[in-house]
């Protein structure tokens, strides 16, 4: 959509794809570096009795950094993204029951499995096969959700 | 410890350098979560980029598994728990719009009240998930 709407056609569309790739792999080397695709560092990490890891708050904190200076600016700069007419922020700011539920319910699987879905992914095209069990209870825990709320959950 | 700590500093640099030029190309949020969902039906989206973005993503993990094996870490569980952590994980993640991307990262740089309720809640849920069942180094 974002290709035709901005009337640059398939140039756009291939251009979309390949930055879209190329933040993907960026995406995935930050994960790998910062130790979120190692479910044992995730779990010591979370787990604050015995001998806690706190190492991983800095992956959080260094993202942090980085990103919101980065968006403050190009939202200062910009009328319009490269390759899309228009900047898709959320904005909902009520907290329902939904938002605390569904983290609750994430910050459970998270804290069990030591994955969250990107270090999940990442490490299901490592090859590794919990991690590919994983994606593929996440999707259908996802596909799952939409059923749910279609039916008026 | 100390190397742990920068590794993990230049591993969210990455990410917030990643998640900032998805909103200057193409003013996304980078959740992962949910844009893994919204590749799945009913949606009526734009699929391209986003499957684009999941194979740049799972190349870093094929190219890791060649050249830096010990990046991606066993599993602490067996895979009855696993799948039950991801139906958890997929379930929760899109029944609360985002995860540890989209809230955690994103979220918090915007100062988004949904977001901070959102991390403060899953990262409570997952201490008190991980301190009664452990397993970690």
């Amino acid at each position: 959509m974002s290709a035709t709407v901005t009337g640059c056609g398939a140039r756009c569309g291939v251009a979309s794809a390949l930055l879209a790739g190329l933040v993907g792999a960026i995406f995935g080397a930050g994960l790998l570096l910062g130790g979120m695709t190692d479910p044992a560092k995730v779990v010591g990490f979370l787990d604050l009795g015995g001998a806690w890891d706190p190492s991983l708050a800095f992956v959080m904190g260094g993202a942090i950094a980085v990103y919101a200076p980065l968006l403050a600016l190009v939202r200062r700069r910009r009328q319009m993204p490269w390759v899309d007419t228009t900047f898709h922020l959320p904005t909902r700011r009520d907290v329902d029951v939904g938002l605390v539920l569904g983290a609750a319910i994430f910050g459970v699987g998270w804290g069990l499995g030591g994955l969250c879905p990107g270090p999940g992914l990442v490490s299901a095209a490592a090859g590794h096969t919990s991690a590919i069990v994983f994606v593929l209870a996440m999707v259908i825990g996802m596909a799952g959700q939409h059923v749910w709320a279609r039916r008026g959950g | 410890m100390q190397s742990s700590w920068m590794y993990a500093l230049a591993g969210g640099g990455l990410i917030g350098l990643a998640s900032a030029l998805l909103f200057l190309s193409h003013g996304r949020i980078a959740g992962i979560s949910g844009l893994l969902g919204s590749l799945l039906p009913p949606q009526p989206i734009d699929r391209s980029w986003r499957l684009a973005f999941f194979v740049g993503l799972g190349l870093a993990g094929v190219v890791a598994a060649a050249v830096a094996p010990t990046a991606v870490g066993a599993s602490v569980r067996s895979s009855t728990t696993v799948a039950i952590a991801g139906l958890l994980v997929g379930f929760g993640t899109r029944l609360g719009s985002g995860c540890t991307s989209g809230h955690g990262v994103c979220g918090l740089s915007r100062l988004s009240p949904r977001s901070m309720v959102a991390v403060a809640t899953f990262m409570a849920t997952g201490a008190l998930t991980a301190s009664l069942v452990g397993g970690g180094s």
